[in-house]
């Protein structure tokens, strides 16, 4: 009998989502705590004939992945908060010659070299552009291995219709941790492996005119003309790709709002409260840009307060207050030194919140 | 009668922004010529620098695209990667190829990856002002070297056709000059000769190009050729460097 479950940690999962979308280049630069996707790249790509490189360094690795987008190909790279900050004039080139690609950060604490510990702390950058310019990566936050696979394969559909870079934002709990996988779920799915023609690659210019990638427009009006077509790429995603999970979120006294690690405490919060009679919900956004900020509108409305947990000392709860202004008080928790924040620590904070 | 010189179909019919006396012009024709007599065009892909020949892709007739300022072999092994059978090449001042991408530049040679790379010296950053390049020769004004290159200050002009030479995946290596209708020729065969080291799968290689920027040196474009012949030779002495 074929086993549909098999047992991965996140790192690897997220290499085999990519494979299932048709992914054959890789490019990337060892570091912690993503190492097993490096590694997982190196053995898959040499499986399927594509292409593996250990690169010098994450500029040129991202570089790589730039040219191999340029040429017509799904292509790949990650790291982790450090080498991400690297990464970012790659990722702001891609966004300005209109390239797809995908990225993957595993976060570890920072600033600067921080620790190795699972983090959210590259929230701002992630969802705020990170590299110079006028321009969005789309962020998708998965929660568990399951959802890293998924998001992973979906990232790279996303990247092709819209030409632009997508980041699939996890961190070390999620890269580390093993759980059961439904391979033969997450391969029959369509987002990901549907297939975009690409007549504005560089592949010759046989029978055709010469194509050409660039992001510099010198000519008056050129730039401000392709950033307000951006602009209107970015509109139509804020409008279509919107992604989050909800539970009781429109018939709740308190929120918690927690993405990727966070939200899956927050889940188990959600549960535990219900169980007590509390009327607690949650929303955790899958897609941290485009920002579910409707649904998290929506729920401020009936409710007293929302709880905001993060890995951080505090950046999406900057997209909560856009989202939901006055109309209800906002609290947090995050724990900022590479710590993930304990299920019973939230809970008290639940229950003082709700009888308080 | 017959035609005897014409615009190669590589070239676009298009006015470069190139100062009078600039080597670059000359050396995007001759690549062009080279593709075009090679019958490559429909299967290049070109990759142009950030520097004075960025818009490159705007004289040249067949695929091009832009690159960050040095991470110009990154992309071009990505592109190759992806494309083995194309012609993939790259065009870099001294300041992308030797300064800021210093590393992918070693490291793409070191790989032995099957690209060619058409390295333009002028011994200054052109695009910025005419600052210090890493081949600006000692001695040399410019706007970041007021009173001339100094050794203790500033370090030597850098050899990198010499130190890529000694890597294993750098198969051929040589260094010529546009200052002479004899140097044109010469580096004319030699991008010819790195376009087939390419299609023939055999490794990486470079050809290196003394060109004049009589902007920033300061000179006239006569000066600046008998500069070439008296000052750069003696520093950038040129040659096949690796492949004899
Ligand atoms: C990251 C980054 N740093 C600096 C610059 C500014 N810059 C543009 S071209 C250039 C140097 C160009 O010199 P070179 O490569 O020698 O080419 P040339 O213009 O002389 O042909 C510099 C420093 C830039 N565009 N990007």
């Amino acid at each position: 009998m074929k086993r549909d479950r098999i047992l991965m940690c996140g790192n690897e999962a997220c290499g085999e989502g990519a494979v299932i979308a048709g992914c054959r280049f890789y490019a990337g630069y060892p570091i912690t705590p993503q190492n097993e996707l490096t590694a997982y790249m190196a053995k898959r790509m040499l499986e399927l004939g594509g292409t593996f490189i250990q690169a010098e360094s994450e500029l040129a690795a991202i570089n790589m992945v730039f040219g191999a987008s340029v040429a017509g190909a799904r292509a790949m790279t990650s790291s982790s908060s450090p080498g991400i900050s690297l990464k970012q004039e790659g990722i702001s080139y891609i966004a300005g010659c209109g390239l797809p690609a995908v990225i993957v950060n595993v976060m570890r604490g920072g600033p600067g070299l921080g620790n190795i510990a699972p983090s959210q702390a590259d929230y701002f950058q992630a969802t705020r552009g990170g590299g110079h310019g006028d321009y969005r990566t789309i962020v998708l936050a998965p929660a568990s291995v399951q959802e890293v696979v998924e998001l992973t394969r979906d990232a790279f559909g996303l990247a092709d219709e819209y030409r632009m870079p997508v980041m699939v934002l996890s961190d070390g709990m999620l890269g580390q941790m093993m759980e059961p996988v439904d391979l033969v779920a997450a391969n029959k799915a369509e987002v990901g492996k549907r297939s975009v023609e690409k007549p504005w690659a560089l592949t010759g210019c046989k029978d055709r005119e010469p194509n050409m990638i660039r992001s510099l427009l010198l000519k008056s009006g050129a730039l401000e003309d392709w950033n307000n077509e951006l602009q209107a790429r970015y509109k139509t995603i804020e409008e279509k790709e919107v992604r989050y999970e909800a539970l009781h979120e429109d018939e709740s006294d308190l929120i918690i709002i927690g993405y990727g690690t966070c939200g899956r405490i927050a889940k188990s919060c959600v549960e535990r409260a219900r169980d007590e009679g509390l009327s607690v919900g949650m929303i955790r956004p899958i897609t941290l840009w485009p920002f579910p900020k409707d649904i998290v509108r929506k729920a401020a409305e009936k409710a007293k307060a929302i709880l905001v947990v993060e890995m951080s000392s505090g950046q999406m709860i900057e997209d909560v207050q856009l989202a939901i202004g006055e109309r209800c008080k906002i609290e947090f928790y995050g724990r900022p030194g590479g710590a993930v924040p304990e299920e019973d620590v939230i809970f008290e904070k639940i229950r003082t919140l709700v009888s308080g | 009668m017959d035609k005897v010189f014409t615009r190669p179909n590589s070239l676009r019919d298009a006015e470069t922004h190139y100062c009078a006396g600039c080597g670059h012009g000359i050396v995007h024709r001759l690549v062009a010529e080279v593709i075009d007599e090679m019958g490559l065009r429909e299967r290049t892909i070109g990759i142009a620098p950030v520097g004075c020949a960025v818009l490159a892709y705007d004289y040249w007739n067949f695929d091009v695209t832009e690159a960050a300022h040095g991470r110009t072999p990154a992309v071009a092994t990505g592109i190759k990667r992806v494309l083995p059978d194309r012609l993939v090449f790259t065009y870099q001042g001294d300041g992308d190829l030797a300064a800021i991408g210093t590393a992918e530049t070693v490291h793409a040679a070191n790989r032995g990856e099957d690209i060619s790379i058409i390295f333009v010296n002028n011994g200054v950053y052109g695009m910025t002002g005419g600052q210090m390049a890493p081949t600006t020769l000692l001695e040399q004004k410019t706007a970041t070297t007021p009173t001339g290159r100094d050794l203790k200050r500033d370090g030597a002009p850098l050899k990198i056709s010499e130190m890529l030479a000694v890597l294993d995946g750098a198969v051929y290596i040589e260094r010529t000059s546009v200052h002479s209708p004899a140097g044109v020729n010469k580096t004319k065969k030699a991008i010819e000769r790195s376009f087939q080291t390419q299609m023939d799968k055999k490794g990486f290689s470079m050809v290196e190009i003394i060109s004049p920027c009589p902007t920033y040196w300061g000179l006239t474009p006569r000066e600046s050729l008998k500069w070439i012949e008296e000052r750069i030779f003696k520093t950038y002495p040129l040659g096949v460097i690796k492949g004899k």
